[in-house]
């Protein structure tokens, strides 16, 4: 087995805004623990406010106020060194970023400067990690481009000239020109459409087993994960709730919400009714006692309401938080449960 | 068979720029389609980025003239143009569901505000009894109620919540065709196939007919009547959703089904796209070709 690039534990990270006195709290991350190992493809799903940008904020090492680490470490293993980036120093971090830790951005076209020749941004980004100037650096930069087929025209074109599947592959590019060890792809298809994203998708499937990185892919649509990563973790308000090979994942899930994710998704050549999750995700300023899924889960009982369920080993490499895994059934080709919208 | 709507012959041509490099952009060429009124359907136009989709829905809606052909609503001609009682009649009769429930509502203001607004402008009453009953009504239909909207802002509510009270605002002229433009890319998965089923329920329960703009194959397949595939502009393949995307025939719809990521061999990464079929379909872009009908009741454009 691959040795471990990360190591997060019991990672805890609030909100904590202090407004004319009156104190708020979102923990919107709460004893997170996970490791992802070297050269492996982690795929983290999650809606929108299940605390996903906020753990990847803290693995990225954008750790900035109001979010703070409360509890719990997140440990590195790079080639310079261990480093522990809920404590390092900025001047640490800095000596990793980019170099060894990198990140495909969201919205290709907010992240590239529009009044910048890419070729410009690449010098901001990249030069100084690199430690190269001029032609040398330039040559790099060249070469690393037709790797991902984009031409060296590319440098000298601003961000509105290019496509949406080129500009994401610029930012992909960015993100790798260093050769990172470790690169956080935040939604990096969600904005293109399905000939690109597959194109998009298999570039980084590529260029991750060319450099042996790891990668941690965050997305909300399975459907990719399915195809891209090798271990998927699902963060459901604030916590890890389900984690394990994506196979099993998918036609063993041993968590009632990933059963529903999954189950969800239309496949062409099937129109059986797809169930609907009802309710909505917790205010994390303000989550449910005990699981926090239970207000939505069909399986709830009163231990779910009244008591936090532990992450539990399920199999190889698969874990679980939940009470009634057992009972969890995949609901792919099962009639929708009854409480499910017509 | 009386039409609900008719497409004639569309064009839309955009022009960019000045005296100088002036560039012509062709959104939509000869789009040809018509909606029954007496079987609602759900209609879906599938297409990438810059296929045209979102031009064609405006000028359904009347936001654009179609620069040729012309746009038929029971008969009578859609256009920008015209007296304000007349437009008035028209909007009461189409309505739009737009991608992002965010971006829909003000965030300064509460969600009934814009249930509100519309529904004193179609019904025409400052009454406050008749408007509540309406929004109420509305909101039943999507699954919620006047009283779990009232009061709140569209921040409390989670974006499957929002989009419905987005289809809730377009149903209150109660209109018998609606036009939702990518209405599930911004929802989270969990809550993507309530909305799903809702366009589903509201075509089987409430007789609404439904023009589906998407770039989901996997949805469009599992809701839809009927569906028109273009690229770059033309309708490339249009037929009844199940025979088309059973067994697709252009190259480009082809291209389209093959892209689309499936969870049955989950963990295996294989994701290459066939270069062969990525020309093929890149190759048709520009050609003129024309529409063919087969036996099992398609159209699909054959070249040369």
């Amino acid at each position: 087995m691959a040795e471990d690039i990360v190591r997060v534990e019991n990672l805890k990270a609030y909100y904590q805004m202090n407004y004319f006195g009156v104190r708020r709290e979102v923990r919107a991350v709460d004893g997170i623990t996970m490791t992802v190992r070297k050269g492996e493809v982690y795929g983290i799903a999650g809606e929108s406010s299940s605390g996903k940008t906020s753990f990847i904020k803290v693995l990225a090492a954008a750790i900035r106020p109001p979010l703070r680490v409360v509890e719990g470490s997140v440990k590195f293993d790079f080639k310079n060194g261990p480093i522990d980036v809920a404590t390092a120093t900025p001047k640490q971090i800095e000596a990793v970023r980019w170099k060894h830790l990198s990140y495909i951005m969201q919205g290709s076209m907010s992240v590239l400067n529009p009044v910048r020749r890419i070729g410009k941004t690449f010098h901001d980004f990249a030069s100084r990690p690199m430690g190269l100037t001029g032609k040398a650096f330039e040559d790099r930069v060249i070469a690393h481009l037709a790797r991902l087929k984009l031409p060296a025209d590319v440098l000298k074109a601003y961000p509105h000239e290019l496509s949406g599947g080129m500009r994401q592959r610029v930012t992909i590019g960015l993100a790798t020109v260093c050769h990172p060890e470790f690169i956080i792809a935040d939604e990096p298809t969600t904005a293109l459409d399905v000939v690109v994203q597959k194109e998009v998708l298999s570039l980084i499937r590529d260029i991750q087993k060319e450099m042996n990185a790891a990668v941690v892919f965050v997305t909300h649509d399975m459907s990719v994960h399915a195809n891209v990563a090798d271990r998927v973790g699902i963060i459901y308000a604030g916590r890890l709730v389900e984690e394990g090979p994506t196979r099993d994942m998918f036609f063993a899930p041993k968590h009632p919400y990933t059963a529903h994710l999954v189950a969800s998704l239309p496949r062409i050549g099937d129109v059986k009714q797809r169930p609907a999750l009802e309710g909505r995700p917790p205010n994390l300023a303000d989550p449910p006692q005990g699981c926090r899924f239970h207000p939505r889960c069909p399986l709830a009982v009163d231990k779910c309401r009244q008591e936090v369920p532990p992450m539990e080993q399920v199999g190889p490499d698969h874990r679980t938080a939940c009470w009634r895994w057992q009972d969890v059934k995949p609901l792919v080709g099962a009639s929708a449960p009854s409480g499910v919208m017509a | 068979m009386t039409t609900l709507l008719d497409v004639r012959d569309v064009s839309k041509r955009f022009t960019m720029g000045g005296i100088f490099g002036r560039k012509t952009v062709d959104a939509v060429m000869d789009a040809n389609f018509s909606l029954s009124a007496e079987n609602p359907e759900i209609f879906t136009i599938i297409g990438e980025s810059g296929s045209g989709k979102t031009t064609l829905a405006r000028m359904i809606l009347g936001l654009e003239d179609p620069s040729e052909g012309e746009i038929l609503f029971r008969g009578k001609r859609v256009s920008r143009h015209g007296g304000r009682a007349e437009k008035l009649a028209f909007m009461s009769q189409v309505q739009p569901v737009f991608q992002n429930p965010f971006e829909a509502f003000n965030p300064l203001k509460k969600i009934e505000r814009y249930l509100e607004s519309t529904a004193r402008r179609f019904l025409q009453t400052r009454d406050k009894a008749v408007i509540d009953r309406a929004m109420d009504e509305a909101l039943q239909k999507v699954g919620l109620s006047l009283k779990e909207v009232r009061g709140r802002f569209p921040h409390e509510m989670s974006g499957g919540q929002l989009q419905r009270c987005a289809i809730a605002r377009a149903l209150i002229p109660n209109p018998p065709l609606l036009i939702a433009d990518e209405p599930v890319s911004m929802v989270d998965a969990s809550l993507r196939m309530s909305i799903v089923n809702l366009l589903k329920s509201l075509r089987d329960d409430l007789k609404v007919s439904v023009i589906y703009i998407t770039h989901d194959l996997a949805t469009a397949y599992y809701i839809s009547n009927r569906l028109i595939i273009m690229q770059r502009g033309r309708i490339v393949e249009m037929g009844d959703a199940r025979t088309v995307l059973d067994n697709p025939q252009h190259p480009y719809s082809k291209l389209l089904k093959a892209s689309v990521l499936s969870t049955d061999d989950a963990g295996d990464g294989k994701l290459a796209t066939d270069p062969g079929m990525v020309k093929a379909a890149g190759d048709l872009v520009g050609q003129a070709g024309k529409l063919v009908a087969r036996p099992d009741g398609r159209e699909v454009r054959v070249y040369g």
